[in-house]
């Protein structure tokens, strides 16, 4: 008997006419995008559900007698270890905030403000968010760089095998350590580039430093440095909880495998933490505000 | 027969469109060594994870001691679960933490212990596995055959009831691989625990497995001894066993027991009725000494000096042999009979004496781990067959014949 297709069967089936492919074609070129779109949102999502689980199972694990060893030795690595290259950086971010501060203000004749535009600029800003892309390049690519390596070897799994919360052990740490370490990390910044606008604005520039310490010292108010400190909280958060969680699941990936997984899930890492460090500057600053 | 501690009824599991195991139904019985052989990449060690519960089966079911693993609260099924220790093929150690710390790991974590309870612990099984030197190096400082041994002494030290043992000798050269089979063997006889192996170490692993499962096409199709499955017929045998067999044993360069057997039946074929043969029988005794003084390298090396001794002298008068326990040797001496056999041996025992003993014994010192002087002893028995006899029960003829022929005292005398 000879087979009749149906109005369903036609397009996609070996009777459809040179016009259905067509139109088939049409369809998905029209309708591609936005399915690829979609894909892409669901997968977002799905990974953003999957996170904040992470991320809490995570920080309930935290209060144990075992992991206080663990959070001071990583506390060591993420914060301790880090400090060099937050002096260094927060010297310079103050000198260049000083020096093209100075210059502005020169033009208005508002030098004397040059303390105010300094620590604000950098209690309530640029110290959170450069102390954040700091760690999120030194200690956050490293992190997941060892998950991922632990993750490929079955070192994780060999934690499972042995009745080891991978969890309890690999992550809360982590996650507890970097809450702790950049709130502090972005202080010792904060003051630091204090120093830094010092050296270029009133020794290099020619500044009067009495009004520079002066206008540091009443133009910060406690709600700054608390905000600023806010910020450097929920970054930290941010940052393990993605370093931790691609380095976690490095394997699970699916444009990679191997040594190849590890380098991707630690480039995804440290461009999904800045990215989120940022936007989410945005969300608490208007937040605060 | 007892209710068996682990068994799979109809256990599928697929990765994608990939099924790796197809209703695969097998037993593990409590105290025994089972080993699953088969190709790579078949699937062994993925029913290895299934046990210890990394993974899940997509349908049928896995019961522990007759409970359904599934069907296990959260509480019975961890508790289950506990018990089992894993060897990973490629160590799965630690390389941030020492040799110690990696050992220590799973006391630390999982019980409440004191650093002194632990300390002791540890210590005895870094004695056991001949590590004590190595504690303060990391994974990366030490050759593959130490990092085996790490391993190793992580998954015995929580004493489990069951440990797995995915690939343990992978990498290893010949005298390795036995030493580590070896090993597994005398705890698993010390600690009485379950051992599950999955190696391609044919016929090595026949010496310390009771119970061969053979995973084949996705599926178990023979679960038994490794002598019954000598007799089991299926395409498993030529494609698999075959490929892993090989000609030669690996260890002593002496014929495999299937070539053996191969080489007997070609023999028997040829001989006329009234013709005979005989079967010597060699023991390397005080195995276990050697272990205990001078370590399991150098066991592995003296039953190897000895295979090596018995092919020279043997096979240049026609005789051929292989080796049919750890310490075990047969060798088929064709169209002999009792009295030429007798003779022969009596010439082989003093060639043995003067050389064959201490070479044994040399080889030995080369991989002892001490420079202690431990005295051994060779056995040999002789029976005779007839071209309708099948060479098993002479074998066990010739072994209750068993008279020490040479023997190594630390005296220098021989």
């Amino acid at each position: 008997m000879e087979h009749s297709w149906t109005e369903g069967e036609r397009g996609a089936g070996p009777g459809g006419t040179p016009e259905d492919t067509v139109s088939r074609r049409l369809a998905m070129a029209v309708t591609g995008p936005f399915a690829r779109l979609g894909g892409k949102a669901i997968d977002w999502t799905n990974n953003l559900g999957a996170a904040a689980i992470f991320l809490v199972l995570a920080l309930v694990k935290v209060p144990r007698a075992k992991q206080l060893s663990r959070i001071v030795q990583h506390i060591h690595y993420i914060g301790a270890r880090s400090t060099p290259i937050i002096l260094l950086i927060g010297l310079f971010t103050g000198m260049v905030l000083g020096l093209q501060s100075y210059h502005a203000l020169v033009k208005v004749g508002a030098e004397g403000a040059l303390g105010t535009l300094v620590v604000l600029s950098l209690v309530r800003e640029l110290g959170p968010v450069l102390t954040a892309i700091m760690i999120t390049a030194r200690a956050g690519s490293a992190i997941t760089a060892e998950l991922g390596s632990q993750r490929i070897s079955e070192q994780i799994d060999a934690l499972d095998t042995m009745r080891i919360d991978p969890l309890k052990y690999l992550i809360s740490p982590r996650i507890a350590a970097a809450i702790i370490s950049f709130p502090l990390l972005t202080t010792l910044f904060d003051l630091i580039g204090i120093v830094g606008g010092y050296i270029s604005g009133v020794l290099l520039l020619g500044a009067n430093g009495g009004t520079y310490l002066y206008r540091v010292q009443v133009s910060m108010e406690m709600k700054d440095v608390v905000d600023g400190l806010v910020k450097a909280v929920v970054f930290a958060v941010i940052v393990a909880t993605v370093c931790c969680y691609q380095g976690y699941f490095a394997h699970l990936r699916t444009d990679g495998h191997g040594a190849k997984a590890v380098g991707l899930a630690t480039t995804s890492a440290v461009v999904i933490s800045c990215v989120l460090i940022l936007v989410s500057d945005y969300i608490v600053t208007s937040l605060l505000i | 027969m007892d209710t068996p501690l682990i068994e799979f009824q109809e256990v599928t599991k697929r990765f994608g469109s990939r099924t790796i195991l197809d209703a695969v139904n097998f037993r593990i019985y409590e105290g025994e060594v089972t080993t699953i052989i088969g190709l790579s990449g078949s699937g062994k060690s993925v029913i290895l994870k299934h046990i210890i519960g990394l993974l899940r089966p997509d349908q049928g079911t896995i019961l522990f001691r007759g409970m359904p693993l599934a069907e296990m609260r959260k509480r019975e099924a961890a508790a289950s679960l506990a018990r089992i220790s894993y060897m990973f093929q490629d160590n799965a150690l630690f390389d941030s933490l020492t040799v110690y710390d990696n050992i220590a790991l799973p006391l630390r974590e999982t019980t409440n212990l004191d650093k002194a309870e632990i300390d002791g612990r540890v210590r005895a099984r870094m004695e056991q596995t001949e590590l004590a030197d190595a504690a303060a190096k990391y994974p990366s400082e030490l050759s593959g055959g130490m990092q085996k041994r790490v391993a190793l002494a992580r998954a015995l030290v929580t004493d489990p009831r069951i440990v797995l043992f995915d690939e343990p000798t992978s990498g290893q050269d010949p005298v390795r691989k036995n030493a580590i089979l070896s090993m597994i063997a005398q705890y698993q006889r010390k600690f009485g625990f379950t051992a599950i192996l999955v190696s391609h170490e044919i016929p090595d692993v026949y010496f310390i497995s009771n119970r061969i499962l053979a995973l084949y096409d996705r599926k178990i199709v023979f679960q038994g001894s490794p002598e019954e499955l000598e007799d089991f017929a299926h395409p498993f045998k030529d494609e698999v066993i075959r490929s892993l067999e090989g000609f030669q044993e690996e260890l002593t360069g002496l014929y495999s027991r299937r070539q053996f057997k191969i080489l007997n039946h070609a023999q028997l074929k040829r001989r006329e009725y009234g013709e005979t043969y005989t079967v010597v029988v060699f023991v390397l005794d005080e195995l276990d000494a050697i272990v205990a003084n001078l370590g399991y390298d150098a066991a592995q090396e003296a039953i190897r000096g000895m295979g090596m001794f018995i092919d020279k002298h043997f096979s240049a008068i026609g005789g051929f042999s292989t080796r049919t326990q750890t310490n075990e040797f047969a060798t088929v001496l064709p169209y002999s009979d009792l009295d030429e056999a007798e003779s022969i041996l009596r010439a082989f025992g003093k060639d043995f004496e003067g050389q064959g003993i201490r070479d044994i014994w040399d080889g030995a010192r080369r991989r002892a781990f001490s420079g202690e002087c431990v005295e051994f002893a060779i056995q040999a028995g002789i029976a005779q067959g007839d071209p309708i006899a099948e060479i098993g029960p002479i074998i066990a003829s010739a072994r209750h014949q068993l008279k020490v022929i040479a023997r190594l005292r630390c005296d220098g005398r021989v």
